[in-house]
């Protein structure tokens, strides 16, 4: 019976990113369509509502190559290699609480005493842990990729790629570190449990910024997207792709963008909770029995999620529309010499004031204005740190 | 359950490592690697201890498989030349050996340890907790934690060093 409810999870969720996929696709372009006042895909379907599924039926028929230099074992194996990553790294995070013990409360339990939550695949006690170590494999998709192709774009996206993952792996590894060492958990349903009061973007504002900014560059999205730069590099690792093989790079892609969304929810934005949930769980239990308030929990729960992880989305479609792609040099400098030093700051910060100042509360907001303070700093830094002979020229050039 | 899961990621692991070593090719080895540092993680999990299965990945694969791939790229040496005579033509046998001498050492101990020193599933199960091993790491083990914490900042140092003295010349 668990075996069969653990397959069920598995496909559900499998099919339903999936989808997610497509429809985002589809959202991106609309969105992105208006902020360049165009109005975008609007012709399939009400609204363009069909086009991911025409786009896919044109992916298949497209012809599929192999180029006759390429390394034909690796090139054959990198799109499973890239796809893979995205799609178990889904396994611990928890979309909301739908207990079917049919208790409303165990999901508010910390010790999770008679919780059988199927909105959560696998509750580990190294949850966190998981989720970096999965991230951290994901590389090898693009790597490989951009390797067995044998072109000279491919191969200068893959090096690209997998110089800019390693070094942004580093922040994120900082801003995760210290979200676990303010709710003191590796795992993920007790760091969603603990948001109740305040979330996690208070106590890790600078915190939340690094991983912002890191996991936008760890799933080389715009501005960060070198990777694949069309106007210098013709696409990047998938130029000798085509067919399904670069439909499933582009499926990975967006796919590790709704994942990146969704940690970054679970960990700073209280995951499924939001306030008065509780009281709605206690009330429907008390309307209508336990199994009408589990289930109603569970919805509502899985709805705060999903509305949260949409903002982020949102949001990097809207990061996508106002900046510019940044210089290579820019990017390894903006890595190692802003990001990592701000990471690693921010885990002494929050050491030192979880230990110093009594009380989580107080705590928190105490930390909340360190990191501003911080981050305005390092603003003000970033700004004169220029070298003086570049703005002097810059000036001569614009007399 | 446990031992069919066992005998077929212990084979996936041989396999792995069998085929990095007859591979002619630099990045196929690498991949076969990859492949045995996989299996060796999921025994880790079919030993209770998904903590160890989370740093063998992040680490092993993610990290040192990755910085391996990217010299390997970068320097374009994917292929073994075989027109060069190999010079260390007296390692192969030496190093046959040694593994050899390795094998039979680790079949002697697993041989010898009564089966009553071997901790079953409940006991390991508090092992691998990441409290219990950061707890481990900052008491009884701190002095070697902290050596090995210098060793690798004198490698960072040193490759700072060894950069700046290039820059000059």
């Amino acid at each position: 019976m668990d075996l069969l409810i653990l397959v069920i999870q598995c496909f559900v969720i499998t099919l339903a990113v999936t989808g997610g996929f497509a429809y985002l696709t589809l959202f991106e372009r609309r969105v992105l369509a208006r902020l360049q006042n165009r109005v975008g895909p609007n012709r399939a379907g009400p609204n363009g509502f069909l086009q991911p599924i025409a786009d896919a039926v044109k992916l298949f028929f497209k012809e599929d190559i192999v180029p006759s230099r390429a390394d034909k074992w690796v090139y054959l194996v990198a799109p499973a290699m890239a796809v893979i990553p995205a799609l178990i790294i889904w396994a611990v995070i928890p979309f909301g609480c739908l207990n079917i013990n049919w208790d409303y409360a165990a999901c508010f339990n910390q010790s999770g005493a008679g919780l059988h939550n199927i909105l959560q695949i696998a509750d580990i006690d190294v949850g966190v842990l998981y989720l970096l170590a999965i991230t951290s494999i994901g590389v090898y998709g693009i790597t490989l990729a951009g390797w067995a192709s044998n072109s000279k774009y491919s191969m200068l996206g893959s090096i690209r790629s997998s110089a800019q993952l390693i070094s942004y792996e580093l922040a994120l590894g900082c801003a995760v570190l210290s979200v676990v060492m303010t709710y003191g958990t590796f795992s993920t349903r007790l760091i969603v449990l603990q948001q109740g009061g305040l979330w996690g973007v208070v106590p890790q504002i600078l915190g939340f910024s690094l991983f912002l900014v890191a996991s936008t560059a760890e799933v080389v999205r715009a501005p960060f997207d070198l990777v694949e730069a069309e106007q210098e590099l013709a696409g990047g690792y998938t130029t000798e792709y085509g067919s399904m093989k670069f439909a499933l790079f582009f499926m990975a892609e967006y796919i590790k963008l709704i994942a990146v969304s969704a940690i970054a929810v679970t960990f700073f934005f209280g995951g499924w909770r939001f306030p008065g949930l509780e009281t709605l769980g206690r009330g429907m239990t008390e309307l209508a029995g336990p199994v009408v308030g589990a289930l109603v929990m569970g919805i509502v729960s899985l709805a705060a999620f999903l509305l949260k992880v949409l903002f982020f989305l949102f949001l990097s479609v809207w990061v996508r529309a106002s900046w510019p792609r940044m210089r290579y040099d820019r990017l390894m400098t903006f890595g190692w010499k802003w990001l990592l030093p701000l990471g690693l700051l921010n885990i002494v910060y929050t050491a030192v004031v979880f230990v110093l100042v009594p009380g989580q509360a107080v705590a928190s907001v105490v930390l909340c204005g360190v990191g501003l303070i911080t981050m305005g700093v390092a603003a003000g830094l970033s700004r004169s740190a220029r070298p003086a002979g570049i703005v002097k020229a810059a000036r001569v050039s614009g007399d | 359950m446990d031992l069919i899961l066992f005998i077929i990621t212990g084979a996936i692991a041989l396999i792995g490592a069998g085929a990095m070593l007859i591979s002619r090719n630099a990045v196929h080895s690498a991949l076969f690697l990859l492949m045995n540092f996989g299996a060796i993680a999921v025994l880790f999990l079919l030993l209770q201890s998904p903590f160890l299965f989370t740093i063998q990945l992040t680490v092993y694969a993610g990290a040192i498989m990755v910085l391996f791939l990217f010299v390997v790229m970068l320097l374009g040496a994917e292929q073994v030349e075989n027109a060069t005579p190999d010079r260390l033509a007296w390692s192969r046998p030496l190093a046959m050996a040694l593994g050899l001498a390795l094998l039979a050492v680790a079949g002697v101990v697993a041989l010898r340890t009564p089966s009553a020193a071997v901790p079953d599933s409940a006991q390991a199960l508090g092992f691998g907790e990441p409290s219990q091993l950061g707890k481990l790491l900052f008491t009884d083990y701190l002095l070697p934690f902290e050596i090995t914490g210098v060793i690798l900042l004198v490698a960072v140092i040193g490759v700072v060093v060894l950069n700046q003295r290039g820059r000059k010349l």
